[in-house]
Order: C-alpha cells, then sequence, then structure tokens
C-alpha cells in the first residue's frame, strides 16, 4: 500500500516492564518496515518529558503527519501522547496507541513470541492511524451543583465538605435517616470513642447546612449526561408525613398502636412501632410510616397518629414524588452490607439463640441499644465465656474471596467489650491478626495484656454436641490450633461471628444507574488501583467510602473527603472539554427509518421532519455506537469508530506475517 | 410411570438387600420404575480409587454407558460411596479432557462408548425431590405419628458438591419424614462420617466415629435413625453393643433404611419392607 | 517434634517426590488450589480422623512446602482419611483435600512407602483383586482374605457379627461374576498400559 502520510512510531521500554518480554530492537526495525513508516524510535520512558520530546522534535523535523506509540493502556497515556502530538502542531486524533505492557509483556513469558505478538499489534496500530482524521473538541460550562449518593459517614463527609466550600449539594439517602452503619456502633476502633459522640454532630450538620438539600427515603433512578451536566432522577418514597409542618415532637410514635414490629435498626432485637424514626438521633428527626405494617393501610382503620398529630402533618394519601436534578459530579458513596451468617450453617447462627451477628453484638454493647449496653445471654444473664470467630465467610472462594479488612478490629474492638463488661473469658479464633492502620497493632498490645486468648486458627464449627462433662450445656467451637498442631474444643457461653463486608445486594443495579463497572468482588471499581482510587472510568463520577471495597472508618472518611476534592476540582473549573467521539448521520444515506432513534439509550437522535432523516444532538451522544450497529442503510457513522479504522486496525492483527 | 436407571451396588445385592427392595417398593407406590442397569460393575468405590484413579474411573464410565446404552438420562444410586464415584466420574468426564481420552480409549477396548449423557442422582433426591409433598403425602395409609427419627445422612450423600442440598446440614430426609407423619429431632451430627471401611481397618477410630451419632441419636431423644446408605447402616447397626461395651454406655438404637419408613406409611407389611434382616431390633418401628 | 526423624531419600529424591505429587494433583479439578492454602486449620478441624494422625490435612501441606512428603507418606496419616469430604466442602482456598489424600495414597504404594503396611492399604488392594476377578465386590470374599493377609486372630471377633448376619440370610456364600467381566478386564488391562495412576 502506497501513502502520502509520514508516520513515526515509537517503541517505550517502560523502564523494564515492557523491555524484559519484548525484543524493542526488533520491534523498532519491524516498524521500519512498515507502510508510511518515515521514522521509528525506542526509548525508556516515553511519557517523559523528553520522550515527548522526540515526537515533536520528529514532527517539526521529519515533517510526520501521524504518530503511533506503543506502550501502556490508552487509559495511562493516551492523553499524555495525544497532547503531545497536539503541542508538536498536528490535529490530537492523528494519532494510535497500541498497547504492548499490558496486554503483551504483563500477560506473556515467551520473548520470542511476545515479540511477534507486539509486531501484529503495532502493525494494526500503524495500519489505522492512516486513516485516522482530525476531529475538534468541544468545551462546555460545567453545572455547579453536586449529587451524594448514600448518607453514611462517607458521604456526610463528602457532603459537608462540598456545602463548607459553598456548593449546593443534594445529599440522597435511601433509608428514613443518614448515619448509615456508623451509626449502630457503639466504640470505634482503636480508640475507643463512642461512636454517636463523634458521628451525631456531623448528623446534625448536615440536616442543618444551607447548601445541603437532604432527601431521605429517596432513591436515585436515572443518571443521564455526561461530566459537567448529569441529570438524575430522584425518586422520594411516599413517608406519609409532611415534613415542612412536622416538627419532630414524638407524639404520633407513643401513640401508634401497631408495637410489635420488627426494628431493622436493632437488627431484631427490639421492636419499634409502625411511624417511627429509626433512633432518637435520626437526622432528620420525622417519621416515616411503614405502610407494610400500618394498621390503617392493613386495615383501612385506625388512624391514631393523625388524631394525636395537631401539627396536622400526617398524610396517608401522600405520593412518592420524582426529582430531576442538575449536576455537575456524581458521588457514589451507597455502602456495604455485612455477609449473613445462615450462608455458613456450621456456625449455628439462627439455631443456637447465643451466635451472635457482628451488627446484633454492636447494638447489644451500644449504651441506647436494647439491652442497654449489657453483654447477656438469651436467658438474660453476663456470660462467663465469650468467643470471638474471625474471618466468618472472609478469605473463602466460596463466599467472600477477599479479606474483609475491619474484622480483626472489630472483633479486638469486641473483645476488649466483653472483657470490660464481664470479664468473661474470651477466645478469639483468627488466621492471622491484621492490624494495619495507625495505632492498630498497639490496640492488639493492648488487648494481649487484658489477657484475651487468642488462637491460631480458624473456627470449623460451633456445635451442641457435648464431648466432655465441661461442655454441658455450652457452645463448642472446635478448631485446630495451629501452632500447637491440635484440635482444641472451646466450651463457651457466647460466639460472635465477625461476618465479612459484601458489596451491597443492589450495587449491580446501582452501577448499571450510574453508568460504572463493578470489580469481581462485586463492589465498584475505581479508575486505577493506586493513582486513581477515588475516580471512576466515568468522568464526573466519583467514589467514597465501602461501596468501592471494605473500609473502615478513617478511609471512609478520608475518602468522603477525597471525593468532595474531586468534585469540587471539576465543577470550579467551570468548564470541561467534551471528546468528539460521537455519532453522525449521513442525511444523503439515511431512509429516516428511525430504527436509531427507537434505540438510541440516550435519546440523542432527533427526527428532522422537513428533511425527513434522523439527527445526532451532539451534546447528549454518549458515543455508544448502538445507531451505527442499528443502521441499515450504513448512514450512522461514529466519529474515530469509523468502519475504514477498524478494519484497518483488524486486518493488521490477522494478517500473516 | 417415571422409569429410572438404578444402580444398586454390591452391597445392596445380598447383605443389605433391605435397602434395595424396599427401595424398588415404595418407588413403584410412587409410580416411579427403578430399572436395575443390566450387568453392571463395582462403581469404583473408596477402596479402588486409592489405589488406582484411573482404574475406578473407568469400572464407573462402563455403568454410565449401560445406563446410557439402554436409554436412561438418570443413574440413580442409593449407596452414597457408589454415588459420589460415579458423579465424580461424570464430573471429571466432563471437565478433563485427559481423563474423558483416557476413558474413551479403555471403553473403546470392551467395544463401549459412553456419550457423557447420564446425570447421576442419589435415591434420597429423586425420591423427594422428583415425587414432591403432594405425591409423596398422597400414598400415605398409616402416618408415622409419634415416631421421633434421627434422620441421619452421611456423609458422601451431598458431597463435595452439594448439588440436592447443602453439603453440611442437608434437610430433604427431614422433610420427607414430615410427609410421613414423622417428627425429626435436633440432630446435629446428621451429616457425620459413620467411620466407613475404618471400621474394619480401623477399628478404634471407626467406633470412635459410629458410637457418636448413636449417642447423640439417643441424647436427642429419637426412636430409631433413619439411614441412606449401606455402609453407614452396617456400621450403626452391627456393633452397638460391642461399642456400648467400650463405651460403657447403651447405645442400643433401632436403624432402619428411610425407605422401609416409607414402605410402613404406605401401608407395606414389615415383611414386604424386610425388617426381618435387622440386626437391631426395630419392632416398635417397623411393626 | 517430628523434625528428629531421619529422611530416607536424597535431596533429588526428595525434589522429585514433591514434584510427582504436584504434577498429579494438578491433574484434578481445582487441585492446582493446594498453591493457596493459607493453613487456616479448617481441614484438620473438620476431620474425623485427624486426632489419630500424625499429619492433619493441613499439617501435610506445611509438610509438602517443607520438603517433608517422605515422612507424611510413611505416617498412618493419608490411610486413616475415611473419605468423608468434610474438609473439601470446608476448604476455604477451595482445596479438594479428599482427592488430594487418594493421589498420597496412590503415592506411597507406587513409591513402597509403607513400612507399617497399614490395614487401609491391604483393604484396598484385597477389594481390588476381587472386584479384578468378578466385576463386582462380594464382602464376604473380601473380608475373609483382608482378616487372612492382617490379622487372622481379629477375625475371630467378628464370628458373632457373622453368625448374626448368616441367620438372616445376609452372607453372600456364592460369588456372582458379571457378564461383561471379559470386556471390562481389557479395559482395565488398556488403562494399565497406558501407565496411568
Amino acid at each position: 500500500m502506497s501513502t502520502n502520510e509520514r508516520i513515526g512510531v515509537y517503541i517505550c521500554h517502560c523502564g523494564s516492564n515492557i523491555a524484559q518480554t519484548v525484543d524493542c530492537g526488533a520491534l523498532t526495525e519491524y516498524a521500519k518496515t512498515l507502510p508510511g513508516v518515515v521514522v521509528a524510535k525506542e526509548y525508556k520512558y516515553m511519557c517523559s518529558d523528553p520522550g515527548q520530546d522526540l515526537i515533536k522534535k520528529d514532527v517539526a523535523e521529519n515533517k510526520l503527519t501521524r504518530v503511533v506509540v506503543s506502550s501502556c493502556s490508552p487509559l495511562m497515556h493516551e492523553e499524555t501522547f495525544r497532547t503531545a502530538v497536539e503541542d508538536a502542531g498536528l490535529n490530537r486524533f492523528l494519532f494510535q496507541m497500541s498497547n504492548i505492557r499490558e496486554q503483551v509483556s504483563w500477560v506473556h513469558k515467551d520473548k520470542v513470541k511476545a515479540t511477534e505478538k507486539a509486531k501484529k499489534l503495532l502493525r494494526a496500530a500503524a495500519n489505522r492511524v492512516l486513516h485516522q482524521r482530525p476531529l475538534e473538541r468541544r468545551e462546555v460550562p460545567v453545572m455547579p451543583e453536586v449529587v451524594v449518593v448514600g448518607g453514611g459517614i462517607a458521604g456526610i463527609e463528602a457532603a459537608l465538605r462540598l456545602a463548607d466550600a459553598g456548593k449546593k449539594v443534594h445529599l440522597v439517602e435511601k433509608e428514613p435517616t443518614i448515619g448509615g452503619h456508623m451509626a449502630r456502633f457503639d466504640k470505634t476502633f482503636p480508640t475507643l470513642d463512642c461512636a454517636a459522640c463523634i458521628l451525631t454532630p456531623k448528623m446534625v450538620s448536615v440536616g442543618q447546612h444551607p447548601n445541603i438539600n437532604l432527601m431521605v427515603c429517596s432513591e436515585v433512578e436515572e443518571v443521564s449526561g455526561y461530566t459537567g451536566n448529569f441529570k438524575v432522577k430522584v425518586r422520594k418514597k411516599a413517608t406519609c408525613v409532611d415534613n415542612e409542618k412536622c416538627v419532630g415532637c414524638g407524639v404520633c410514635w407513643e401513640k401508634c398502636p401497631a408495637k410489635k414490629i420488627s426494628s431493622e435498626f436493632e437488627e431484631g432485637l427490639a421492636n419499634r412501632t409502625a411511624i417511627y424514626i429509626p433512633f432518637p438521633q435520626a437526622v432528620p428527626k420525622r417519621p416515616v410510616i411503614d405502610r407494610d405494617n400500618c394498621i390503617y393501610f392493613k386495615t383501612g382503620k385506625c388512624k391514631v397518629c393523625e388524631k394525636f398529630c395537631d401539627r396536622k402533618a400526617i398524610d396517608f394519601e401522600q405520593k412518592d414524588e420524582v426529582v430531576e436534578l442538575t449536576v455537575g459530579a456524581v458521588i457514589a458513596a451507597t455502602g456495604f452490607e455485612t455477609l449473613d451468617p445462615r450462608e455458613l450453617p456450621r456456625y449455628g447462627y439462627g439455631r443456637f439463640d447465643n451466635v451472635l451477628s457482628p451488627l446484633e453484638f454492636e447494638r447489644m454493647t451500644n449504651a441506647s441499644g436494647p439491652t442497654a449496653g449489657k453483654v447477656l445471654l438469651k436467658d438474660g444473664t453476663a456470660p462467663k465465656s465469650v468467643a470471638i470467630l474471625h474471618c466468618i465467610g472472609s478469605r473463602d472462594e466460596k463466599h467472600l474471596k477477599h479479606c474483609s479488612r475491619v474484622c480483626c478490629m472489630y472483633s479486638l474492638k469486641f473483645a476488649h467489650l466483653v472483657e470490660e463488661k464481664t470479664h468473661a473469658e474470651i477466645t478469639n479464633f483468627y488466621i492471622d491478626i491484621r492490624a494495619f492502620g495507625k495505632g492498630y497493632e498497639e490496640f492488639y498490645h493492648r488487648l494481649l495484656k487484658e489477657g484475651v486468648t487468642f488462637v491460631r486458627g480458624k473456627a470449623a464449627e460451633v456445635t451442641d454436641v457435648v464431648e466432655a462433662p465441661e461442655e454441658q450445656g455450652k457452645l463448642v467451637v472446635v478448631a485446630e490450633d495451629t501452632l500447637l498442631g491440635k484440635v482444641r474444643r472451646v466450651p463457651v457461653d457466647m460466639v460472635v461471628l465477625s461476618t465479612g463486608l459484601r458489596a451491597r445486594s443492589d450495587a449491580g443495579h446501582m452501577a448499571h444507574v450510574l453508568g460504572i463497572s463493578r470489580s469481581a468482588d462485586g463492589f465498584f471499581l475505581e479508575r486505577h488501583p493506586k493513582l486513581g482510587p477515588v475516580d471512576t472510568p466515568t468522568e464526573g463520577i466519583y467514589l467514597a467510602g465501602a461501596c468501592q471495597g471494605p473500609k473502615d472508618i478513617p478511609d471512609s472518611v478520608a475518602q468522603g473527603a477525597a471525593a468532595a476534592a474531586c468534585a469540587l476540582s471539576l465543577i470550579v473549573r467551570g468548564r470541561v472539554v467534551l471528546e468528539p467521539v460521537t455519532a453522525e448521520i449521513d442525511e444523503k444515506k439515511c431512509a429516516g427509518c428511525k430504527l436509531c432513534i427507537a434505540n438510541c439509550p440516550y435519546s440523542a437522535i432527533e427526527y428532522d421532519e422537513g428533511k425527513k432523516v434522523s439527527v445526532v444532538i451532539e451534546a447528549l451522544c454518549k458515543g455508544c455506537g448502538t445507531c451505527v450497529a442499528t443502521c441499515p442503510s450504513g448512514a450512522a457513522r461514529q466519529k474515530n469508530f469509523e468502519d475504514a479504522q477498524i478494519s484497518s486496525e483488524i486486518v493488521g492483527i490477522l494478517a500473516s506475517m | 410411570m417415571r422409569r429410572y436407571g438404578y444402580f444398586p451396588g454390591c452391597s445392596l445385592m445380598v447383605t443389605n438387600r433391605a435397602y434395595s427392595i424396599s427401595a424398588t417398593r415404595v418407588a413403584r407406590e410412587l409410580g416411579v420404575e427403578l430399572a436395575e442397569v443390566s450387568d453392571w460393575n463395582c462403581c469404583g468405590a473408596t477402596a479402588y480409587l486409592a489405589l488406582s484413579e484411573a482404574k475406578a474411573f473407568v469400572m464407573s464410565a462402563r455403568n454410565l454407558a449401560l445406563a446410557e446404552a439402554e436409554g436412561h438420562d438418570t443413574l440413580v444410586a442409593a449407596c452414597s460411596g457408589c454415588y459420589v464415584v460415579l458423579r465424580k466420574t461424570g464430573k471429571y468426564l466432563d471437565e478433563k479432557p485427559a481423563v474423558r481420552s483416557r476413558v474413551t480409549k479403555a471403553l473403546a477396548a470392551g467395544d463401549m462408548t459412553y456419550n457423557r449423557t447420564v446425570k447421576v442422582r442419589h435415591l434420597l433426591d429423586v425420591l423427594v425431590n422428583d415425587c414432591g409433598e403432594e405425591g409423596v403425602r398422597a400414598r400415605v395409609k398409616k402416618p408415622l405419628e409419634g415416631l421421633k427419627v434421627a434422620a441421619y445422612y452421611g456423609c458422601q450423600v451431598g458431597r463435595p458438591f452439594g448439588e440436592a442440598d447443602d453439603p453440611e446440614f442437608p434437610v430433604t430426609m427431614d422433610r420427607l419424614m414430615g410427609w410421613l407423619g414423622a417428627t425429626t429431632v435436633d440432630f446435629p451430627v446428621r451429616a457425620a462420617c459413620c467411620g466407613g471401611l475404618t471400621m474394619t481397618t480401623e477399628p478404634d477410630l471407626g467406633m470412635e466415629m459410629t458410637g457418636r451419632i448413636l449417642r447423640v441419636a439417643r441424647e436427642r431423644g429419637a426412636d430409631c435413625i433413619a439411614t441412606a446408605c449401606p455402609l453407614c447402616q452396617i456400621n450403626l447397626e452391627a456393633y452397638q453393643d460391642k461399642i456400648g461395651r467400650k463405651l460403657g454406655t447403651d447405645l442400643r438404637m433401632p436403624v432402619v433404611y428411610f425407605t422401609q419408613l416409607m414402605g410402613r406409611a404406605f401401608g407395606l407389611s414389615s415383611q414386604e419392607v424386610m425388617a426381618q434382616d435387622s440386626l437391631t431390633d426395630v419392632s416398635a418401628v417397623l411393626a | 517434634m517430628k523434625s528428629g526423624k531421619p529422611r530416607r531419600l536424597d535431596a533429588e529424591a526428595t525434589r522429585s517426590l514433591r514434584k510427582e505429587f504436584l504434577e498429579h494433583v494438578k491433574e484434578l479439578p481445582d487441585g492446582e488450589k493446594v498453591m493457596e492454602c493459607i493453613q487456616c486449620g479448617t481441614c484438620s478441624a473438620t476431620c474425623p480422623s485427624a486426632s489419630r494422625m500424625d499429619y492433619s490435612p493441613r499439617a501435610i501441606v506445611a509438610a509438602l512446602r517443607a520438603g517433608d512428603l517422605e515422612h507424611v507418606l510413611e505416617s498412618d496419616s493419608v490411610w486413616l482419611c475415611a473419605s468423608c469430604y468434610g474438609c473439601t466442602v470446608r476448604c476455604p482456598a477451595g482445596i479438594p483435600f479428599t482427592d488430594m489424600m487418594y493421589e498420597l495414597k496412590r503415592l506411597a504404594m507406587a513409591r513402597g512407602l509403607l513400612p507399617r503396611a497399614r490395614q487401609a492399604s491391604v483393604m484396598a488392594g484385597t477389594f481390588a483383586e476381587t472386584v479384578n476377578r468378578l466385576g463386582r465386590n462380594n464382602e464376604v470374599a473380601l473380608i475373609r482374605k483382608y482378616y487372612l493377609r492382617t490379622n487372622p486372630f481379629a477375625a475371630m471377633g467378628q464370628m458373632g457379627f457373622a453368625l448374626r448376619m448368616m441367620k438372616r440370610g445376609r452372607l453372600e456364600l456364592s460369588s456372582h461374576r458379571i457378564k461383561g467381566i471379559e470386556g471390562l478386564v481389557k479395559m482395565l488391562s488398556t488403562v494399565e498400559q497406558e501407565g496411568a495412576k
């Protein structure tokens, strides 16, 4: 194939990352044989300033018209090289990248075969760059508001930081109150401050902040648009209480006759009424009616709350309301779930009264919880011996493959609280103690000094089968003490299962709504595990807290603040540059069948009645390519993903060497 | 009439014929034909696996091939030991090309082929899950009222694959006993190992394992233990006095096949469910 | 401590034993997961035989890593496995322990590492002989031969049991041979010729 184009090819060694598996010298020589290539060079770090200068210098001296770089993933450095090409005076889209690190050197061992593969990928890029067209980017203004999804500690932190910076924040919370899991804890490790004492002031600030629009009992249903310009649809569920009129006096929930409803906040260890606030410090302090359990909704009679409400705030006819917000950035802070210990019947949860989940234990030790902070067995007496079983469901490929990060530390906290409140004998069964945070190892040593016993071995089961007189009437924990190489049976009165943290069961749905991905463990996927832990691959959407992976409170707060900073840096900029990778419809070829309009997921195509053709609204188009695949007449075309561009690339890969 | 390929296994021919005979009879009551695969051979079993895995797979594969040739898509095993080996062979043939080619070649030497179309299931799974609550309840003529059963599954009925029930805490037989009008006791050792062949090769260990199951059944107030495997059955019924003497405690307890209890509830006579074969005093249970 | 035991195998033989074992184990479905053992001890605490084993299932993996398989094979440990699959079901690393135990039994027999001739290995051998001859097992023949080979006096202890079984007609006195025995023998010898384990 002959061409007038003058291509420069640059091979990156990436230190030794690429060079140790790919023969970069041979690859460079091979590049020189490809059609249109006038310059081919290899360099240790193409992304460095001297590396980029190589490109700029050659464009000027060798009159290059196109540039190819073989290096890492475009996710890493496509922007870097496009900018270099642009600085050199070429259009930034007259550039193509081939990935010989993630797709070659990091996944192969055989240098000869790896080099052959790198050659094919390079040839594909060199073929394609000939078909690249110059495109112009456009700038659009950024909407100055932010929506934060989830009102746990991470979402609260993000919302307060943004609001304090003078930005309007919409905080969307599914439950009737903000506070999340932390609101249910008693003490926090390793300092043992009271969770409520440090959390409730922040919750109150959220409730009172003039820049925060707090929406509880609300869920995000749809997110459309693009960075700087998102449209977010939020459904505010009917609570049957007019929050403007209500002052949270509490008469309604005192008078409500439906009193035996298991409290979600108390993990079922206490009851609530049908009109209720989850706990006394709830923010907003406004009750909601649980329609499934309300006597009026079930039988058509009652309305006791309405009779006693002198503010006339009860509204049984209230309907859900859908609000559409226009924001520049979205922060997902949707949190986590704990593993249901019923998944592991060997530990007897649900069969034995005194086998507790960690949240049940948190409520039990909480001064405002169902036992007023006393650690008690089902029969009301204090336990004389307690076992705490680490790693339940975590580090287990049949359940949660990951380490849940917080269980070691909360187990140590539990051990301390039991020791403080009951002086019971405490045995921890663990695989490894992971006390990695600031002050954590010191806390572990404090527990060792307090005389808590640690057995190095994962508990295999909890049984009530008696094998020795001292086991009578007890729960027996069976584990191998791996340091002794002996199986031990430890009889105790109470067992706490330190279950792991998992992605929420609706994480898949939320990821779909937000247009973001999830990692193999089910948590939301960050842009880069090291350098982009707060960003997502979708511009303008950021992550905070345990929705991205198991996290303790300090890390959740840190990420909440970081997400706020990311969102701020976007909206303060005021304008964003949009990639021109959108679709366009050739009106000469368009037959006006409207198939593309029906299939466009972003409603970005209109029908021009005058010309009888479909027209792409560029501002709404996300460049997904659906219309291109749908169009029967080949009128729809995707910029930068044109047929000629893609097929030339495929030919480059498939043709024999 | 539903029809399944049936693999009784060596131990059900004479020693534990009570299981096979009662199973075939209650199946017929439920409209199920257990069609014995003709000229089947030993499944390969635990002991053979220890010697040569490849040979054990070939032996199992021959049985699967026989069932396939007779047009069955399901092969029902009554013995948990056979069930595991047959099931495992099917899985290896599906997942491991090396095993597949080796076995195919061996089968060909005896002029046989196997196209991997047979699913192996346990008798307990088939009778409970395919006949269902309604089907079983409809046949009950003499509900086992007041009978407290320790539903004992043994280890291999659901392990390691656990397809029909939880491998650690199965409940299939408990559900069945409820349909028959009996109640089941809280039986935490329901899926513990009976000791298997260790009863012969390491008697002290075997007796420890069997003894625990008998002891817990008595502690939990069971009237009898119901089993779903011939090896469990014989370990639990044959050595009660011996283990009892060793442990200094009375471990006597009627041990019956779950199919025998089904038969009695369906109105079959104690002779028809082969009560006379029992080594334990089952008069109160199967009378 | 067991570390004091002398080794019969030299360094090269030790390495090759480990290598052979790993190669075979990796042929099992999920066998490669043995590399991912986190030494949590769930297997050992689940195993009904562990209290009598010199090397519990977890310790066998530890010994494998320490290059000490020889002592594992010479010990009783793998022959005490009753194949209940409890360890396999519970192992958080997904290691098919029971299958691994079979592999170790085969390896011990192939290498003759059975100084104390465990009964279970005799049982396996006797069982296979019976089945190879008949195509099916015959329990009477099996048990008779087994006791003759291990401990004829122990058989006396079984007399009461035998009598009770006989009374009920539960002893299989005549042996049934399958019709297709010839074909089966051909199949098994094909496997043998292939040299498969």
